[in-house]
């Protein structure tokens, strides 16, 4: 077991910033903690690497205590917080080369397990870390935080601010790393990078919500879903939303997600009281919930 | 030891590539030295005085001559009516105006006493002080010369000397006032701002997650700035020496310890305000107003300490600059060895511990 939480608390004042969390990651998992902000993602990340400490609760971390053994932790794991924090008026090579310095190893020792990613950057390896993109300063805070091979690597929203490409590529690279037996927790805020990690748990005002794959996570939606589409979206949303047996509507791109109360629901039904609102082109479908029709419900 | 070293290289590239913070840092001392060396000033040269002579006889004439003849003063008008002292000093084209009165010689013969008014604009009372004190030798010392081959019975003749600064040079009060300031500035203003900045960047966030001990961030932030310091206390010294004539009577080695345990007491009271402050501005605000201000007024830099109310004078006492400029008048000025400074040495090197004890103490290893 690489990382094991059972039942942490901690508030802040009269914030409850985490609840009764527990949960356990395996050795080399690709773990998401997926949550909108202020979910207790962040507050969650500083406790596992002893930067605080919980009110309630234990956590271990390779096997060493959050609190007794926070030295021994600190040494094997690599951490990258959600706030770009390498030195800006350090260049790219200079940062790297600091970071492996404070973890007594150097560079060269190491570069295998780096190689794919700092290939990336290396052609502006001279340029000051400060001046990059928002992808290539994500791209090095991966490799400052890799640069001593820990044994777990904790990733807090490593994409938020990144360009698409730049982000699918993050987490190309991810696959890449865990195939070398390091264990990475991974925070977003993003559904569909979820679906990349092996096991998600889904976070919510400092509680988790259901932990399980991304295949099988959607199978705790408990309705039946339907994609309803209509001339104007609009007044398809609003005409949904004053139906009287409707359970939930969201937009969903070029749909609107649809569920019902009943448990026998007839779509003409909902077509028919659609026609009568001035809607055309009316189409209803059944579909299979995403992680975020999950989460939206879950979190109701 | 490696992780040390690369730390404290990480700290060179911080300093040396923050142009603006290093002109501050050495830009500052040159200034202040010279603009307290040359521009600052309470002595007196060439004040420029009316005289208003009602006798003009041999007598007046030889004591205006003396006046004139030396450097402090210089006559810029004669005038006639007393009504026109009240002009010349509104014009404010003179300091003083010296008053004889009407037969002055014939006066001081046969009456033995004769009077010489001497008049100064108070708007400056320092000045008009240290003017009327200079006239006042002046006519005193020619009284003694006209009185040379006359027998007095019962005399006393005060000898005054002033030592360690005869000529009451100001430099001489000035320079280890601002060599005190800069060192204390630099020192603690820029390492608690460096600390902080690691803070408000999310840099400290990594440092703490990583095996560096926390003496081990201390001490790498302040190796750095003793170095620096050390190279901006030499440029004080040399400055000094070299443009303002000041004199180091004592050890130049004394004084370089002594320089470098100030140095080591303001960093680690740099330390102590990082440890209190979360953002650069705070810090460098306690920095500022908590140490620039009693180091100005309290440490007898300026106002001496002896004619402050008592709860200022004992104050002043926790203020490591008063020491510290006590050491230095005693190695530069009156060329003291350890000897007779070496309870004010003792007394920094407690405080300098007291406040690296309270530093490393209240370093927080974690985030809150």
């Amino acid at each position: 077991m690489s990382i094991l939480i059972k039942h942490i608390s901690k508030s802040f004042k009269d914030i409850i910033a985490l609840k009764d969390v527990s949960f356990e990651v395996n050795k080399g998992e690709l773990f998401g903690l997926i949550g909108p902000d202020g979910a207790g993602k962040t507050t969650l990340f500083r406790i596992l690497t002893t930067l605080l400490i919980a009110d309630k609760g234990k956590a271990t971390i390779a096997n060493f205590d959050a609190i007794a053994d926070y030295k021994k932790i600190r040494n094997s794991v690599g951490y990258m917080p959600g706030k770009f924090s390498l030195y800006p008026d350090l260049t790219v090579e200079e940062n790297l080369e600091f970071f492996a310095t404070i973890f007594g190893t150097t560079i060269e020792e190491n570069y295998n397990l780096i190689e794919d990613i700092y290939i990336q950057i290396e052609p502006f390896k001279k340029r000051r870390a400060g001046k990059l993109s928002g992808g290539m300063k994500q791209k090095l805070a991966l490799c400052c935080a890799l640069i001593h091979k820990p044994k777990v690597l904790f990733l807090d929203e490593p994409t938020t601010g990144v360009d698409p490409v730049s982000r699918k590529e993050f987490w190309e690279m991810l696959k890449r790393l865990q195939k070398k037996d390091i264990t990475i927790l991974v925070s977003t805020p993003y559904m569909d990078e979820a679906a990349l990690c092996d096991r998600i748990a889904l976070i919510q005002y400092g509680e988790i919500l259901e932990i399980d794959s991304p295949q099988n996570i959607v199978k705790h939606f408990p309705k039946k879903l339907y994609n309803v589409s209509a001339n104007k979206m609009y007044e398809l949303i609003e005409s949904l939303k004053n139906y009287e047996h409707q359970y939930s509507v969201y937009p969903f791109g070029e749909f609107v997600h649809y569920t019902d109360q009943r448990d026998h629901f007839n779509p003409k039904e909902l077509q028919q009281y659609l026609e009568t609102n001035n809607l055309k082109n009316i189409t209803i479908e059944t579909t299979n919930p995403t992680i975020e029709d999950t989460f939206m419900e879950l979190a109701k | 030891m490696k992780r040390f070293i690369g730390f404290v290289k990480k700290e060179f590239y911080h300093i040396f590539r923050d142009r603006r913070s290093l002109f501050i840092l050495f830009g500052m001392p040159i200034a202040q030295i010279m603009l307290f060396g040359f521009a600052i000033t309470n002595e007196i040269n060439n004040v420029d005085i009316a005289v208003l002579d009602h006798s003009k006889d041999a007598t007046t004439q030889e004591i205006i001559n003396k006046i004139s003849a030396s450097k402090y003063f210089s006559i810029q008008q004669f005038i006639e009516r007393e009504t026109d002292i009240e002009s010349v000093f509104k014009k404010g084209k003179v300091k003083a105006v010296l008053n004889f009165e009407k037969e002055f010689s014939k006066k001081l013969i046969k009456e033995n006493t004769a009077t010489i008014q001497i008049i100064t604009d108070a708007t400056d009372p320092n000045t008009a002080n240290t003017i009327s004190n200079f006239v006042n030798s002046i006519l005193r010392n020619y009284q003694q010369e006209l009185n040379k081959d006359i027998k007095i019975t019962y005399q006393i003749v005060p000898q005054t000397r002033m030592i360690y600064n005869p000529e009451l040079k100001s430099v001489f009060m000035f320079v280890p006032g601002v060599m005190t300031i800069i060192l204390m500035l630099v020192s603690a203003m820029m390492t608690s701002i460096s600390i902080t900045r690691e803070k408000e960047m999310g840099t400290m966030e990594i440092l703490l997650v990583s095996p560096l001990k926390p003496f081990q961030v201390i001490i790498g932030k302040v190796v750095p700035y003793i170095f620096l310091s050390v190279i901006n206390a030499i440029v004080i010294i040399v400055l000094s020496v070299f443009v303002l004539k000041m004199p180091v009577q004592g050890s130049l080695i004394l004084l370089g310890l002594e320089s470098v345990l100030f140095i080591i007491n303001a960093l680690s009271l740099g330390i102590l305000i990082s440890t209190i402050s979360k953002t650069q501005q705070t810090a460098m605000m306690i920095s500022l107003m908590g140490l620039m201000l009693p180091v100005i007024i309290l440490s007898g830099f300026i106002f001496p300490i002896s004619s402050m109310p008592l709860p200022l004078q004992v104050i002043s006492n926790i203020i490591p600059a008063k020491w510290f400029i006590i050491i230095l008048k005693g190695i530069m000025l009156k060329g003291v060895g350890i000897s007779f400074i070496w309870k004010e040495t003792l007394i920094l090197v407690a405080m300098t511990l007291f406040f690296m004890g309270l530093s490393v103490k209240k370093y927080k290893i974690r985030l809150e």
